[in-house]
């Protein structure tokens, strides 16, 4: 199922927000997707939004269309973590191609309150992980570094390369959290343990921030007089396969594998042919093991194939050009949609600074929770 | 450190009614799982289906409380705050010798001394108002 993305906009990311509110990121983000996509908000007929822990847990989509002023034919939310942005963006094509909609806006943001609100009741993991001393994403993710390195003897400088790699390739972006601010595997190492095996380095940095993409059909972006060639969605895929890091049916491969499979098979492509990788990176060991899962390289060796590619947003392989979530931050859901975002601007030759050369096709990924939620997509440029 | 669970002021478990013989049992030092009477497998964590056959006829069984770590992660920043005390403290996905995983944290062991591989078994401790189903090296 084809779609053209039209427009595309980013809030830069942000570490506090003292007077603003989710509501108003969300704006942000829609108004500078319009203006990118040099459309009118009345074209958007299509609205799909994330679930807010905040401000607004229930009618999210009624509540979003009556601040922004829509009146969308086609509500809902996409509920997949961090793979509620990729989520969205085939839920879109879907709605598009069913005549649910013709011009659809995905948008998801967050700004920052002091003490982040906890999610209200969620068993299981409230009752089975959390009175053992098991809180938030860290220990999990740190349960899949643990069990990588036991199983394929990867080092913790292999792991630190990655969050070496993107705060690098930040540099060449000034809205990244971490522009001005490089590190080496050194300095990565140097940061404490969170949950170790994971150092603090390894690990987003939590920002304020916003993102959104619109969505329409082919032949709709063919009738439009747009500033940027829209570029196209040519192939996707999706699976969740549990909720605690426990029940994960394996700790070094993920839901990722099968979808970005199918993405593939369905763009018609194999993983020689994808020119840009953006990909999903919360934590240094997740990038490691999609890495792994696309076939780029065989289980566990994601570190020698590293060595044998120029990752750079000028090299032969560019790797989250613009730093990724481990290089700008993490704007709560909103960073799963920015790897769609980065591969938009680099897919038509927007990507000020930090342009790869000539890429003509993305593999974008998206993950939630605990390795368990994945959305995987094939861009290609129109 | 090790983890003194007599110290800990933390998040309790919250039984639902699916739940509840689990917490009951382990109250008097008993791992108490599902098993399916349809397709026998064990199931963990309780519920009312069994997620292997869809079979409704879930039976309360004992378990051999013993296991072998899958993974484990030395907590230096507890997501919690209450578990500041602790840290570091070792938390681990246990294999249960009967097929299901279940998280617990590891009593009794030094972080340093955490394998993957390790042979675990439960050990009860009071916490609060309830009793935790940890694991300790079996020795």
């Amino acid at each position: 199922m084809r779609a053209a993305i039209v427009g595309v906009g980013e809030v830069p990311p942000q570490r506090s927000t003292e007077g603003r509110t989710t509501m108003s990121f969300l704006a942000d983000a829609a108004r500078r997707a319009v203006a990118d996509a040099g459309i009118g908000k009345d074209r958007i007929d299509g609205l799909l939004v994330g679930p807010q822990v905040g401000e607004t847990p229930q009618h999210v989509p009624a509540t979003v269309a009556e601040y922004l002023g829509l009146q969308p034919r086609m509500a809902n939310v996409v509920d997949l973590g961090g793979a509620s942005g990729p989520g969205m963006v085939w839920r879109a094509a879907a709605a598009i191609a069913a005549g649910m909609a013709e011009t659809v806006l995905c948008v998801l943001g967050n700004h920052r309150e002091p003490v982040a609100p906890r999610s209200p009741n969620r068993n299981p993991i409230r009752e089975f992980d959390v009175p053992f001393g098991a809180s938030g994403a860290n220990t999990a993710y740190a349960l899949l570094k643990t069990r990588h390195m036991a199983e394929f003897g990867t080092s913790d400088r292999d792991f630190a390369e990655l969050a070496a790699l993107a705060r690098s390739n930040a540099q060449t972006n000034p809205t990244a959290i971490w522009h001005g601010r490089p590190a080496d595997v050194d300095g990565i190492l140097a940061s404490p343990w969170v949950a170790e095996p994971l150092h603090l380095a390894e690990i987003v940095m939590p920002v304020a921030g916003g993102d959104a993409v619109i969505v329409t059909s082919e032949s709709v972006a063919a009738g439009l007089e747009l500033p940027h060639a829209p570029v196209l969605l040519t192939g996707a895929g999706e699976m969740v396969t549990h909720r605690a890091m426990s029940q994960a049916p394996s700790l070094t491969t993920g839901p990722l594998k099968p979808s970005m499979a199918q993405a593939l098979a369905q763009a018609g492509l194999g993983i020689d042919g994808i020119g840009l990788l953006s990909l999903y990176d919360c934590y240094t060991v997740m990038l490691a093991i999609t890495l792994e899962d696309a076939g780029l390289c065989a289980p566990g060796r994601f570190a020698d194939w590293m060595r044998d590619h120029d990752l750079a947003p000028g090299g032969d392989l560019p790797l989250n050009p613009n730093g990724g979530q481990l290089g700008i931050g993490q704007a709560d859901l909103a960073g799963g949609l920015s790897h769609v975002v980065e591969a938009v601007h680099q897919l038509r030759g927007t990507a000020d600074g930090r342009q790869a050369r000539a890429a003509r096709s993305a593999l974008v990924t998206g993950n939630g929770a605990t390795m368990s939620e994945a959305v995987a997509l094939v861009l290609e440029a129109s | 450190m090790r983890i003194d669970p007599h110290a800990l002021s933390v998040p309790p478990p919250t039984p639902t009614a699916e739940t509840l013989p689990f917490w009951q049992a382990a109250r008097r030092g008993e791992l108490l799982l599902q098993r399916c009477a349809d397709c026998s497998r064990w199931v963990f964590y309780p519920r009312a289906l069994c997620p292997h056959c869809w079979s409704d006829r879930l039976d309360w069984a004992p378990a051999s409380a013993r296991g072998t770590v899958r993974s484990f992660t030395v907590v230096h920043k507890p997501g919690h705050p209450a578990w500041a005390v602790a840290a570091p403290y070792t938390v681990a996905v246990i294999d249960l010798e009967e097929g299901p995983r279940m998280l617990s944290a590891l009593v009794g062991i030094e972080p340093a001394e955490a394998r993957v591989g390790l042979a675990v078994r439960a050990r009860f401790v009071e916490v609060g108002e309830w009793t935790l189903p940890f694991f300790e090296p079996a020795g």
